[in-house]
């Protein structure tokens, strides 16, 4: 498993070091983490600090201008990264563990014959955990996020729980098509009559095949997960506690004629995050899933 | 008149039936919503706004006192009659507001509709005929920053250039506010307040329809019926339009059909920054006003929504096809955005 791991990230670092576009996608959102971790060195003000200094325009002093209270628009911008990165990445870790969780045992024990279930088991538990999938994808995850949100209230963690909830069976139908096809292969038959258990299976035989898959579909999931947050946000539906990019936007709006400072520099951060992720999504999507569903 | 084979027939009823399902299991996710919520089930039901008195007619309404079974049969009953609730903030039916903010909703995503198709396809096409030139990678890499962009940032900077700064459009609203306008200058007026939104929302739609189309006819122009029509001095515009696109289109239109609420979505967040007259402006209200009936009857109507529009594309899609095999569950992997 863990020599596996190492060639996978052996495969993703050779593989960005020829391609410009990838090498620099990675570069971009390291920077990112970097101001994540290190957000009280690089924008020492608080964010949420109001001042007298109101709308000021880009300066020396604000590098990108203050707001309507007075508040640093860079350190919002900073500190808003955190949030949404630290909320991206945990939900793109707790629904890629449910997902694959569901989509490998959905996959290996649906409908097929040399699965451990028999009879009318068979397809049971494929078809149940497929109907509860379907069920999560069917309203526009936006929608579904929103009034959840609305009704439950929208702290920090709240947010990661809701999103997990919406993003995690996007992930489970993915490794459930990818073990469907994997099952039938020789080597599983192999290990079968070898007489492995099922759990062994799946652990030791489909999972390392999944991983690439996993990794990538992660990755992708991160990107979705901030614009969805930053969508919420944006209407209004975020932790009040924190300054965060939607936030900031939502704030904005109001002095775009005056203050076209306070939305445009969130915009640019959390745009060039996006494409970045993006980016580098497409690059591991070749580089890890060559043949494989693109996954978006 | 030929009736239609047998086994389209078990497709289209098996599909039909699929879809109620569906339905009847998002009004049981509607009502335990409701009852999961922290507080009295009373306040979704009614709204933040209601007074006491108020509040008693609903528990009745809905039988909050009766045990829970009982009250997701009532819940059922009543939007099986067309009663989605009632929102006390705008005195009007749930349902009926709703459906009067559609037209304006459904205004915006028909022309961006137009727009991104008929730019993404011709795009997407041009890109696929000189794959790897310089007109291929800028269009690919278009692709990639329209795709992760959010549509309220674009939207936002859009407004900011073009109606701040140049003045070319106005900024926000469906129609100049203090004049009196009718028939052409109507028109004309709310056209060019649709333009920056719907150009904003195309933007966004046109990623998913270059990607798509580049990899349907990339695919296509590979083929051997195209190599053959090519041998037969077939011109290469022609080739690509009249022979490949029309095989590469049917998969299009199911994948844009499939991502109808994500492209709702989409437009329920451009709506917001431009002030468009639709559903998101209701949405925002009603987020602002706690008006739960609203936004709960909105979330359920918006999915009943996809499930139709899923459904239409599905039948459509195996009306057109001859070769599609209904015996078979679709199971490929559907794109999925935000």
């Amino acid at each position: 498993m863990r020599k596996k791991l190492s060639r996978h990230i052996g495969t993703i670092t050779s593989g960005l070091r020829q391609n410009r576009a990838g090498g620099a996608a990675l570069a971009v959102i390291l920077l990112y983490l970097c101001a994540t971790i290190f957000a009280e060195v690089v924008a020492p003000r608080d964010p949420s600090k109001t001042t007298l200094a109101t709308l000021q325009p880009p300066s020396r002093e604000f590098p990108f201008g203050t707001d309507d209270l007075g508040r640093d628009v860079f350190s919002g911008v900073v500190h808003g990264a955190r949030t949404s990165l630290v909320i991206g990445l945990s939900v793109a870790v707790i629904s890629g563990l449910i997902g694959s969780g569901v989509g490998l045992l959905a996959g290996y024990a649906g409908g097929w014959a040399g699965g451990w279930a028999r009879g009318w088991a068979r397809g049971w538990i494929d078809d149940a955990l497929m109907r509860v999938t379907e069920l999560f994808l069917t309203p526009p995850r936006f929608f579904l996020a929103l009034v959840v949100a609305a009704i439950f209230g929208s702290s920090y963690t709240n947010l990661i729980l809701i999103l997990s909830l919406t993003f995690w069976p996007t992930t489970a139908r993915l490794i459930r098509a990818e073990t469907m096809s994997l099952r039938e292969r020789d080597f599983i038959l192999a290990a079968r009559a070898l007489g492995s258990s099922h759990a062994r299976i799946m652990r030791r035989h489909l999972l390392p095949h999944l991983t690439p898959l996993i990794i990538v579909s992660a990755v992708v999931r991160t990107g979705n997960v901030i614009l969805v947050e930053a969508g919420l946000e944006f209407l209004g539906l975020g932790d009040q506690s924190r300054v965060t990019w939607g936030y900031l936007l939502h704030n904005g709006q109001h002095f775009m004629r005056d203050a076209w400072w306070m939305v445009v520099f969130p915009i640019l951060a959390i745009s060039v995050l996006l494409v970045a992720i993006n980016v580098l999504g497409d690059e591991l999507n070749r580089l890890l899933n060559p043949k494989g569903n693109h996954v978006r | 008149m030929n009736l239609p084979p047998l086994h389209l027939l078990r497709f289209l009823a098996r599909r039909l039936l699929q879809s109620v399902w569906l339905i009847l299991l998002l009004i049981a996710l509607n009502f335990l919503l409701i009852h999961l919520a922290p507080g009295d089930p009373v306040h979704l039901l009614a709204g933040q706004s209601g007074d006491e008195q108020y509040f008693q007619f609903i528990r009745e309404k809905f039988g909050l006192d009766q045990p829970l079974t009982a009250q997701l049969w009532n819940y059922a009953l009543n939007l099986a009659r067309g009663d989605f609730g009632f929102s006390l903030a705008y005195q009007q039916p749930v349902l009926e507001l709703v459906l009067s903010r559609v037209p304006a909703t459904l205004l915006l995503m028909t022309a961006a509709l137009l727009i991104s198709s008929a730019g993404g396809i011709l795009l997407g096409v041009e890109a696929a005929r000189r794959q790897g030139s310089l007109f291929d990678r800028a269009v690919t890499a278009f692709a990639a920053i329209s795709d992760a962009i959010p549509s309220f940032c674009l939207g936002q900077a859009a407004l900011i250039v073009f109606a701040l700064w140049l003045n070319l459009f106005p900024a926000q609203g469906m129609v100049s506010v203090g004049r009196e306008m009718s028939g052409a200058e109507l028109w004309l007026d709310v056209l060019k307040h649709l333009a920056l939104p719907a150009l904003t929302l195309a933007c966004v739609q046109m990623a998913l329809l270059v990607r798509l189309t580049r990899t349907q006819m990339t695919q296509v122009l590979n083929e051997e019926f195209v190599v053959a029509a090519r041998a037969r001095g077939v011109s290469e515009r022609h080739l690509a339009y009249r022979h490949a696109l029309r095989n590469a289109m049917l998969p299009i239109i199911t994948i844009v059909g499939n991502e109808a609420g994500m492209i709702l979505s989409g437009a329920v967040l451009v709506e917001t920054v431009f002030a468009w007259p639709g559903l998101g402006r209701l949405m925002i209200d009603a987020i602002a006003l706690r008006d739960y009936p609203v936004l709960l009857g909105l979330a359920l109507l918006v999915s009943i929504g996809v499930v139709l529009a899923n459904l239409i594309t599905d039948l459509a899609y195996s009306l057109l096809d001859p070769r599609i095999n209904h015996g078979a569950r679709t199971t490929g992997a559907r794109t999925t955005g935000a």
